[in-house]
């Protein structure tokens, strides 16, 4: 429960005050929520896929409200902890020990995937390398390589761009390329690693700067970029990232998106989970330049 | 209702308007130490002092966040404070009454632009631009954000020190002229330490803003927790202390130990500020006297 208020007690009477504030809401995490209503909330890189899977489902289901909001798949998951959403959204598999804490407050968090999503890795649109390994990628970003000639590349200093470390995809990144999905390993980020606080940031440095290198989630990739192809090693095959390449698993970096019900989802989040995961749900997935699961049909 | 009745209310007023602003002010400080000093606790000293950033591994050095607000505040603060006072002597003393009627608005009004779309210009004009002129490895650099900074800083010293020199009596300027004295040595010699009070609050707060400022610098800097050492480094990218606090805060879990230690950044952030006032308003209260005492 001390989760719920965000602030230590300054005295008693401030302590009461606001374990009443954090627990009002939470206190029924059984009870059904209020009809017609979704509370969807959740990570930064699912809430434009949130927010269109809400807007169509009105158009299905005109009766049904989904309400979405952002803030990240750590914030969604604390919500679903503390019993305030329905569906928390997540770019990543909830922790262990968050599933203890949510446990600890009588719920037990069900997982669904509904999306996958692929981390592209964007150059300059004139840089002459196309093609890097995972570990060429590793040495590039934890800095023990700091020109581009080292990888194949013109005679520039490599200037590393990456999301804030708030960003799912920034964890995703480190876990599954710096450190190669090794959980012993320790490497971190160069420290001269910018770390922009936004996509639109990224693109926007990459679009003029030729010695920059960066990462985003697939939807993000414009025109105006180069994607890197991305092999295992330096006998390839090297692959770009595409819906194609990720459903049949042999682009590297790629992950798998969630939404995460307290408990089983009730009869109206579950027919919008069913739509979701329908033909018309996975047809918004392509359109935002993430990546539908397997055809069901 | 009674003369002295409405008085009595009036006092009131006042009173409890003055108390309640210095109570405002209390109770953020308090909430600022509440929340920022188990961080002193709960992580070593020497942790803190380290050259590195990353708290979601656990690693907490400040020094690097530090020393990346005093660089671009610096840059900051040497371009806007010669452009702005020479801009407000320019409008006081020099301008014709029409031009000054345009421009002191006009500065008045860029005073109020957001910081955001002053930092979105230095995205998408200023970063590839000094990218491309200055030949560096990239346009997200502590000059950038100095750059923008010293833009949003200009108009407040401006603005302010513009109506110190406009208060300075005008019979020091006929005296001065009378005695010989040429329309620039007047401007030096006599109004411009007359306003000097007014002219030092008006840097202090161009420093304060600059100081402060976090979404442009956000946007610009780069936010790479590097160690700032020497002259080169501002042509590197920086992390400033708000950028830090304004990433972090929103995704941090509240009570956790990174929570603390961004707490403890708003402690610092506060101090130095404190500071900067301190000084400055230790350096008017000292021209004051030496005013006063010329006067007598």
């Amino acid at each position: 429960m001390r989760r719920a208020a965000p602030l230590l007690p300054i005295s008693l009477t401030a302590f009461v005050v606001l374990f009443a504030f954090g627990c009002t809401p939470d206190s029924s995490p059984g009870a059904a929520p209020p009809e017609r209503a979704i509370v969807n909330k959740g990570s930064d890189t699912m809430v434009n896929l949130a927010l269109a899977w809400a807007e169509a489902y009105q158009q299905v289901e005109p009766a049904v409200d989904v309400s979405v909001t952002g803030g990240g798949s750590g914030t969604g998951i604390a919500a679903l902890i503390n019993g305030t959403v329905d569906l928390a959204n997540a770019s990543r598999q909830i922790k262990p020990e968050e599933i203890e804490e949510a446990r600890g407050n009588g719920i037990e968090p069900v997982e669904i995937v509904v999306a996958r999503d692929a981390i592209a890795v964007i150059v300059h649109r004139d840089n002459p390398v196309d093609h890097l390994t995972l570990e060429q990628l590793s040495v590039i970003y934890s800095g023990a390589i700091n020109n581009w000639a080292e990888v194949g590349g013109a005679d520039r200093t490599i200037v590393r761009l990456s999301r804030e470390t708030n960003s799912g995809t920034h964890v995703y990144f480190l876990e599954e390329v710096l450190r190669l999905g090794d959980p012993d390993n320790r490497t971190l980020f160069a420290t001269d690693t910018l770390l922009l606080p936004s996509s639109e940031g990224i693109a926007a440095e990459i679009a003029y700067n030729e010695n920059a290198i960066g990462y985003d989630g697939l939807g993000y990739v414009t025109d105006d970029m180069k994607v890197i192809a991305v092999g295992q090693d330096a006998a390839g095959p090297f692959f770009l990232p595409s819906v194609e390449t990720v459903n049949r698993g042999v682009y590297p970096i790629a992950r798998d998106l969630y939404i995460y019900s307290p408990g089983e989802p009730s009869s109206q989040a579950r027919d919008y989970l069913a739509w979701i995961l329908g033909p018309l749900g996975q047809e918004l997935v392509a359109s935002l330049g993430f990546v539908p699961l397997e055809p069901t049909s | 209702m009674s003369p002295a009745l409405r008085e009595r209310l009036v006092a009131v007023a006042v009173r409890v308007a003055g108390v309640s602003t210095i109570a405002f002010i209390l109770v953020i400080f308090f909430f600022l130490i509440q929340q920022g000093l188990p961080a002193l606790v709960e992580v070593p000293l020497s942790d803190l002092l380290a050259r590195r950033w990353y708290p979601i591994e656990g690693v907490f050095g400040l020094l690097p966040l530090v020393l990346g607000s005093l660089l671009v505040t610096l840059g900051a603060t040497v371009i806007a404070v010669p452009l702005g006072l020479l801009t407000a002597v320019y409008i006081a003393e020099v301008a014709p009454r029409p031009v000054r009627e345009v421009l002191k608005p006009f500065i008045e009004v860029l005073a109020g632009l957001p910081s955001v779309m002053l930092g979105f210009l230095g995205i998408v004009a200023l970063a590839p631009e000094l990218y491309h002129r200055l030949n560096l490895s990239t346009g997200l650099t502590a000059f950038t954000g100095a750059l923008l900074l010293g833009w949003i800083a200009i108009p407040t010293i401006v603005s302010v020190a513009e109506d110190a020199l406009d208060a300075v009596p005008r019979a020091y300027r006929d005296g001065a002229l009378a005695l010989g004295a040429n329309h620039w040595q007047t401007i030096w010699r006599v109004t411009l330490p007359a306003a000097r009070g007014g002219v030092l609050t008006a840097v202090m707060l161009g420093i304060g803003r600059a100081f402060g400022e976090t979404m442009a610098v956000m946007m610009v800097t780069g936010n790479a927790a590097v160690m700032p050492l020497g002259l080169g480094s501002l042509f590197q990218p920086v992390r400033t202390m708000t950028a830090t606090i304004a990433a972090e805060m929103g995704e941090v879990a509240g009570g956790s130990l990174h929570y603390h230690v961004l707490f403890l950044v708003g402690i610092l952030l506060f101090l130095i500020s404190l500071a900067v006032n301190l000084v400055g308003a230790s350096v008017v209260f000292r021209a004051r006297t030496r005013a006063e005492r010329i006067l007598s």
